[in-house]
């Protein structure tokens, strides 16, 4: 062991190197990349407290919902869906979920650009235009 | 030596039978876990619901005596309007790449295989209004990959999925009638007044009549049909008292390319 010093240096550098971007994110870039951003709320999606499940599972699950909700429609011609509390829906994404979360900036995009996910629904889909 | 062979298989196969039973007891203490959660509330389900119009094979029947250019140009414009149909202008409007689900062509255009040598002046001249025939045995269904055209087996619709469509064209070289488009651009900057109840399409996807089978699921009629002035009857082929099958029993009526097995669902009376 004559060359414990060397070794050891190396080794240091080595895991610095290694884990450049934990330690990079823990000291500079804590403040805007670690906290998640919170989706906003329009008052009228405020308003009927519930979405077509609860907010839990449509914060992890809304793209499998959209995904069947687009399978079902397209391909099976079903458009009514009868959620878990009982209640209608349209399932439409422009029609149903803009309908309430009409504000696609500050409800889909913060998120979405948070995760760095690009959904193609809009290439084809129309959104509201938000007006302010 | 044999002896450490023999300990090291033994070890083996404990391990093997801890890890396999572990996992097991995690999988089943999740899935209880899973079962108590208060999930309550019946499980989410589709419908077609009541207003639906339905059939077992939709059809139309065009009496090309009551067309004339301006008839078509409202039918025309009811369906691209709603279904949100570019229609390109200026330096964008290739001939080669116009957008049509539904448009008004000659009669030796739309029955090349009639041969009339001396065809009455009148039906010469006289438009006659093509669209998807929606056969009822499809080339294009057979021709494309993914499965994104598909004949709705419910009601005989032959329908496009354009979230799958790859855009290979493959069902152009497939439909013997050209009742497809491909959008080689982006088409919404030519699209004038976008419809929001209806999507619009991407850049390289095709597209065609789909029967307005989102008209039909709230029970209205295609938007063709409304404008036709009574031109075009729309109903149930399989129903023998629907209005079609009156019609069609009352009138001659052919169909575009018969002799190519497709079996369009849309019959002209000529």
């Amino acid at each position: 062991m004559n060359d414990k010093n060397k070794i050891i240096t190396g080794l240091v550098i080595f895991f610095l190197v290694v884990l450049f971007p934990f330690w990079f994110n823990l000291i500079f870039g804590a403040a805007d990349a670690s906290t998640a951003p919170e989706p906003e709320l329009t008052e009228k999606a405020e308003k009927a407290e519930t979405c077509v499940a609860e907010t839990e599972h449509m914060r992890t699950e809304h793209m499998q919902i959209l995904d069947q909700w687009r399978d079902t429609v397209v391909r099976d011609g079903q458009r009514i869906y009868v959620a878990e509390n009982g209640k209608e829906y349209d399932p439409s994404l422009s029609n149903t979920c803009m309908d309430c979360h009409s504000n696609k900036e500050k409800f889909c995009d913060r998120c979405h650009n948070y995760a760095s996910v690009n959904p193609y629904c809009w290439d084809c889909h129309t959104y509201p235009e938000e007006t302010e | 030596m044999e002896n450490s062979r023999r300990r090291f298989l033994k070890n083996a196969g404990f391990s093997i039978l801890g890890v396999g039973a572990g996992s097991m007891l995690i999988g089943l203490s999740a899935h209880t876990s899973k079962a108590v959660s208060p999930d309550a509330g019946q499980r989410p389900q589709f419908s077609m619901g009541d207003k639906a119009m339905e059939a077992e094979r939709w059809g139309m029947v065009v009496d090309t005596r009551k067309l004339n250019d301006s008839i078509c140009r409202k039918m025309q414009e009811a369906c691209h309007s709603i279904h949100n149909v570019p229609e390109p202008v200026g330096e964008s409007a290739q001939r080669d790449q116009i957008i049509k689900w539904i448009w008004p062509t000659e009669f030796q255009h739309a029955f090349p295989s009639q041969e009339v040598e001396f065809l009455a002046e009148d039906a010469a001249h006289r438009p006659v209004v093509v669209l998807c025939n929606h056969c009822d045995n499809p080339p294009c269904v057979r021709a494309c990959p993914t499965r994104a055209t598909f004949k709705r087996e419910r009601d005989g619709i032959v329908m496009m999925d354009f979230h799958r469509c790859i855009g290979c064209r493959f069902c152009m070289a497939a439909c013997p009638f050209g009742a497809r488009s491909f959008n080689f651009r982006d088409p919404r900057p030519d699209i004038e007044d976008e419809n929001p109840d209806f999507p619009t399409r991407m850049r390289g996807v095709v597209e065609k009549c789909n029967f307005c089978a989102e008209r039909l699921a709230v029970g209205k009629k295609p938007a063709c049909v409304e404008a036709s002035d009574g031109a075009l009857t729309f109903g149930d082929l399989n129903d023998p008292d629907s209005d079609v099958r009156k019609l069609l029993a009352e009138k001659y009526a052919i169909r575009r390319k018969p002799n190519l097995g497709t079996f369009p669902s849309v019959f002209y009376i000529v």
